[in-house]
């Protein structure tokens, strides 16, 4: 609508925006299998907010130089991860971790979000990358300053938060709202759960696997097809290191007994989202399998999960860790990678 | 917050009080009612900082930690000296590393009273322990798998012992239904468990402080060996029957 600002001043005329709310397409097996996703209350969705959240995230206006967006380091085609060990920042700075994958997200109940948990809530998640030397390399000031002296952003933020002015946070949670909407729920194992389509042979003997306890047990952390997540989102140590070059939970926490403990990743999308671990440190499947099978390292702090640590793994047979990979596979979702809702 | 949230309010339901008289009783006067858990090593205090430490010695001598520990009970019931009763139909997750999970609502419509016994289910019984039903035990990946025969864990205790060569070695203490899955069909025996908690006079809003005793997991009547039990016990028949006796004397009304 369109209002004069007062009655006895000249014909200056100001727009008030009402944010059109939007629900979540939550898909019906999320509804019916998992608890209701976690959106703040002070960061409802809109239809304006999400778009906002979208041009932001793909804008290397975020960035000190304006080199990089949200999406050179998650980008759709790798479900919103990248490629690379460590992602390259700013002036080719790199960090120590792997770029985590989006999706999903809304529903990490415990909110904590990172590698080793340091963010909670996804709102404060944004503003960790923006600043950091080895990502975006800016100043909140320097983002808000850039934002409010273009000529689209004043208006988007007005009509997403139906106020005038920029700031910080209504950058990170405009950006939120983006990541709620990356919602991936249609893979071929998504499909079979439907009826839609029947796994392989192959692929049934490595969800077979996948749930032994007496074979990969992978089910205590990763989750069963009662859980479209494929994650307990909470910490672990897996085994990786007997030493640790990276803290992971043990840093935030400052408790030794949770020294390289990471949070466990989604195994959706394994197919696009290679490097693995937080490291990323295995550069295919079969590496990882491989880890679990044979190259456990003792450590502290290991998970108890972590069950034949004394044989060095799992000790998988060959059929079975082709298997294994075989059923993994089934929870990548290229509908969701190829989203036009997705991409610039 | 949000869980403590969520397992007060997923079914509260008060399903039926049976009492001959109900229609005398003044409905406004009916209080809430608590259950607060605590736990314990042979009488001592388990709290959050004592996670991941290996400071216990179980009845066979070998000292060990408890890094997690997380049960479900259900089916709260009161019977009053009449022999009627309220059952609750409800069940909550308890996970010791989460505070707001210790202590639960179990009704806001108790009738002041004497009841001669208060108990609740360890686990869920069969009719409740039905596959991928209840979303916030799906959630917190709750479940057993299928070819277990479904339906829920009833415990989760894990943490770490040492072994015969003092090497730190894990251990998962997880309690199902007790399936035996070595012939062409599953042999399944229950091992869900009712515990009797005794008598209570709930005069006001109450909260009763219900403890486990986490060393009688390993003492009573079987004396647990570690070096020979610490994994893989979801498939073990044997195994899941053993903890199922053992589990009879691990909960008190605190008080008691």
């Amino acid at each position: 609508m369109a209002c004069s600002r007062d009655q006895g001043e000249p014909e200056e005329e100001y727009v008030v925006y009402e944010p059109i709310p939007v629900s979540l397409d939550i898909p019906e097996f999320f509804s019916s299998a998992i608890v209701d996703p976690v959106i703040p209350p002070n960061n409802p969705l809109t239809k304006e907010g999400i778009a906002l959240g979208k041009k932001l995230f793909f804008d290397p206006l975020l960035s000190v130089d304006q080199s990089i967006s949200c999406a050179d380091c998650h980008m759709p085609i790798n479900a919103f991860t990248d490629k690379e060990t460590f992602s390259e920042g700013v002036a080719g700075a790199k960090g120590t971790r792997n770029s985590m994958p989006l999706f999903n997200l809304a529903w990490n109940y415990d909110e904590r979000f990172f590698w080793d948990g340091s963010a909670f809530g996804l709102e404060r998640q944004v503003f960790h990358p923006v600043t950091d030397i080895k990502e975006m390399g800016n100043t909140w000031q320097r983002v808000v300053n850039d934002l409010a002296g273009s000529k689209e952003y004043p208006v988007l933020f007005q009509k997403a938060f139906g106020e005038e002015g920029i700031d910080s946070t209504k950058v990170s949670r405009a950006i939120a709202q983006f990541e709620r909407t990356l919602i991936s729920s249609n893979s071929k194992f998504d499909q079979s759960l439907r009826g839609e389509i029947e796994l392989t042979q192959e692929e049934e003997n490595g969800l077979a696997v996948f749930l032994d306890e007496t074979r990969g047990d992978c089910f205590h952390c990763h989750g069963n097809p009662n859980n479209p997540l494929w994650t307990d989102n909470i910490f672990h140590n897996n085994g990786l290191d007997s030493v640790f070059v990276d803290l992971g939970l043990g840093k935030v926490s400052g408790d030794p007994a949770d020294n390289g403990k990471f949070k466990t990743p989604s195994l959706r999308n394994l197919a696009f989202t290679a490097p693995y671990m937080h490291d990323g440190r295995f550069e295919t499947l079969r590496e990882v399998i491989d880890f679990y099978s044979e190259g456990l390292q003792p450590s502290e702090t290991i998970d108890p999960l972590m069950k034949k640590i004394a044989q060095g793994g799992v000790l998988l047979t060959e059929k079975d860790k082709q298997d294994l990979i075989a059923f993994l596979l089934t929870l990548s979702d290229h509908q969701f990678i190829a989203s036009p809702d997705f991409k610039p | 917050m949000r869980k403590f949230i969520l397992y007060c309010t997923l079914g509260c339901l008060l399903m039926f009080g049976c009492s001959n008289d109900e229609d005398l009783i003044d409905k406004e006067s009916y209080v809430s009612l608590f259950l607060r858990m605590q736990h314990s090593w042979d009488g001592e205090s388990i709290t959050l900082s004592d996670l991941n430490t290996i400071k216990y010695e179980n009845a066979n001598g070998e000292k060990m930690s408890v890094e997690r520990l997380r049960y479900l009970i259900s089916d709260v019931t009161l019977e009053k000296e009449d022999g009627t009763f309220i059952a609750l139909e409800d069940y909550y997750l308890i996970d010791v590393s989460k505070e707001e999970t210790m202590v639960f609502e179990i009704s806001d419509s108790i009738p002041p009273d004497t009841y001669k016994n208060i108990s609740f289910t360890f686990g869920f019984d069969n009719e409740d322990n039905l596959s991928g039903v209840y979303p916030d035990l799906n959630a917190a990946l709750w479940n057993v798998p299928e070819m277990l025969g479904g339906g829920y864990h009833f415990m989760q205790l894990e943490g770490k012992f040492l072994d015969e060569s003092q090497e730190e070695i894990g251990y998962q203490y997880h309690a199902i239904k007790a399936v035996d899955i070595s012939g062409d069909e599953p042999v399944f025996q229950d091992t869900f468990f009712t515990v009797d908690l005794g008598s209570v006079t709930i005069e006001g809003e109450e909260e009763l402080q219900v403890s486990m005793d986490v060393s009688e997991w390993f003492n009573n009547p079987v004396q647990w060996d570690l070096n020979e039990l610490h994994s893989m016990m979801m498939p073990n028949f044997d195994a899941q029957v053993m903890m199922f006796h053992n589990g009879q004397n691990v909960f008190a009304l605190k008080g008691d």
